[in-house]
């Protein structure tokens, strides 16, 4: 690898999806992410009882993530082989965490909001 | 309340452009200031090395001819046959048009090149057409010498026990076919490599690493013997290397012959001839990957430009190893498996050396002095298992030279280095060759 230049972390992250699905989980990623503020913002405080259950979500998010890296990869927790294997690990399940628990918040917010408060 | 509601739509709004506006702001590589010239630049060859340099110096000099010539319409990611021949991939995942990588100014002669005249910079292709050139770059590639092997030929591939991976996808494919055939039945596995200079001096290694791998996987490792033979007294030419992968196949169960050059194979009765230093020997075998002695092409062999005391029997260019120019025609450049270098039949070499060839010839013509230089990286993602891999990179002095020191350890079986392989080489590969990498 001689650079690492974001054009090229792009084209990677295209090969290993498929362009289609690269663009389509980041539009995702965006839309999530912008319901989320937008629902903070909306209610100008943390509700912590959704808080609660989207945290009971977070270690879903992380086996999923860490499942479906692995499948598009050919490979398993086997291959697991050094440091900083753990470390790429960890930080896959760690985002699948955070991302499923933002989802579940913002889901709560949008679909329950006069129940849950 | 309608207020805030509004303002906040109209916030939500402004973050979605903000991210849209930063996505397309994404910064590219910084463009130097292009050089006027009308010089003629021939390329031989479209494969990896000469559509990566067609491109960058599109992008570089204004009002230059490039004109490639090569008669192969398909262009071939090499780097994955090894998957395909592991049954990860399908053929056509190596398999792209070559006029898809070629920059819009560039001529394509779509012909073999017949003979190159460096007294009188002269070209001619198969047709009989010639081209007359300023400046040469022979980018061919090397030829895969079966016939020098007795016995063999290629419609032999994919039946009784007889796989070539280096043979292109369609073969690669029929290999992975017969060792999945092989993983259930069980048998001998013979594994080599030739004595000549090789594209990517790992894929032996790796090969032999993956039939053990789907053997253990489908527990008929018990019912295989795998023998590797080598040409030499060592497994590969980097010593630090070729220790680790010493005990890689001792932890493995490999049976190791050194010496061992293939001469002949036998189909009827499964046996391979090996030449070594004490007479011809037979090992009989149930699978094999036969790799050929691997030469430069006719075109090059057959004219003045191969080294006259060095590799005579291979005819690899006669270039400085650090600026890869011609040593006694200045005017000329090798890139990739045709260079002769000591190191640097793979892509990841082209990736490198690209760039010190359009360092030279672009100051050449812009009446400067060149300065960049070749130091004969090469990397090799070396898999020792599906999910697993050595991400191995040297020099020409046998350093070993890790692009993440520190982070990724070279000499250890990784996953984040078979991820890599897997899934990050082919954009980076396809980025050299569009010049942007």
């Amino acid at each position: 690898m001689k650079d690492l230049t974001p054009e090229t972390m792009i084209a990677v992250f295209e090969e290993i999806f498929g362009a289609w699905l690269f663009w389509s989980l980041v539009a995702a990623a965006v839309v999530i992410t912008l319901l989320y503020l937008y629902v903070l913002i909306r209610d100008r405080h943390v509700g912590w009882r959704k808080f609660l259950i989207a945290q009971i979500f977070m270690p879903v998010g992380a086996v999923l993530a860490v499942v479906f890296v692995m499948a598009v990869t050919d490979s398993g927790l086997r291959d697991i082989g050094g440091p900083i294997d753990v470390i790429i690990f960890l930080g896959v399940a760690a985002v699948g965490a955070m991302g499923l628990a933002i989802l579940v918040y913002t889901v709560e917010s949008l679909l329950f909001r006069r129940r849950m408060e | 309340m309608s207020d805030s509601l509004q303002l906040d739509r109209r916030t939500v709004l402004g973050l979605l452009a903000g991210g849209v506006a930063m996505t397309a702001a994404v910064p590219g590589p910084a463009r130097a200031q292009q050089v006027p010239t009308s010089a003629r630049i021939v390329i031989l060859g479209a494969g990896a090395a000469g559509a990566a340099l067609a491109n960058r110096l599109d992008e570089r000099l204004d009002g230059a001819r490039i004109t490639l010539i090569d008669g192969r319409p398909e262009h071939w990611y090499q780097p994955g046959f090894t998957l395909i021949a592991a049954g990860l991939k399908p053929a056509s995942y190596s398999v792209s048009a070559t006029t898809e990588w070629l920059p819009r100014n560039a001529e394509l002669i779509a012909e073999y090149a017949a003979e190159i005249d460096p007294e009188a910079k002269r070209v001619t292709t198969a047709g009989g057409t010639g081209v007359d050139y300023d400046y040469l770059v022979v980018a061919t590639g090397l030829m895969l010498d079966w016939d020098a092997i007795e016995g063999f030929s290629l419609d032999l591939v994919g039946r009784d026990g007889i796989g070539a991976v280096y043979a292109g996808p369609d073969y690669a494919a029929k290999t992975w076919a017969e060792m999945d055939r092989f993983t259930d039945a069980g048998g001998q596995a013979v594994f080599q490599r030739p004595a000549t200079e090789m594209k990517c001096a790992g894929a032996p290694l790796k090969y032999t690493f993956l039939t053990d791998d789907y053997a253990r996987r489908k527990g008929t490792r018990g019912n295989v013997e795998i023998t590797y033979a080598a040409h030499s007294k060592s497994l590969f030419g980097v010593p630090i290397v070729n220790e680790k992968v010493r005990m890689l196949f001792e932890d493995r169960g490999f049976d190791v012959v050194h010496d061992h050059v293939l001469r002949a194979i036998d189909p009827g009765r499964k046996t391979l001839t090996f030449t070594t230093p004490d007479g011809e020997t037979e090992l009989p075998y149930d699978f094999t990957n036969v790799i050929p002695p691997m030469r430069a092409p006719d075109v090059v062999r057959n004219s003045p430009l191969p080294w006259a005391d060095k590799w005579t029997d291979q005819g690899w260019v006669e270039v400085d190893p650090y600026t890869l120019r011609h040593i006694r025609y200045p005017d000329v450049f090798a890139v990739g498996d045709v260079a002769g270098v000591p190191k640097g039949k793979t892509a990841a070499s082209v990736k490198w050396q690209v760039p010190v060839v359009e360092d030279h010839m672009v100051a050449d013509i812009a009446g400067t002095v060149g300065t960049e230089e070749y130091g004969g990286y090469t990397s090799c993602p070396l898999i020792t298992r599906v999910g697993r891999a050595m991400l191995i990179e040297f020099d020409y002095k046998n350093n070993l030279v890790p692009s993440f020191p520190g982070v990724i350890a070279p000499l250890e079986e990784l996953w984040i280095s078979w991820l890599m392989k897997e899934v990050a080489l082919k954009p980076t590969y396809n980025a050299m060759l569009r010049g942007k990498a």
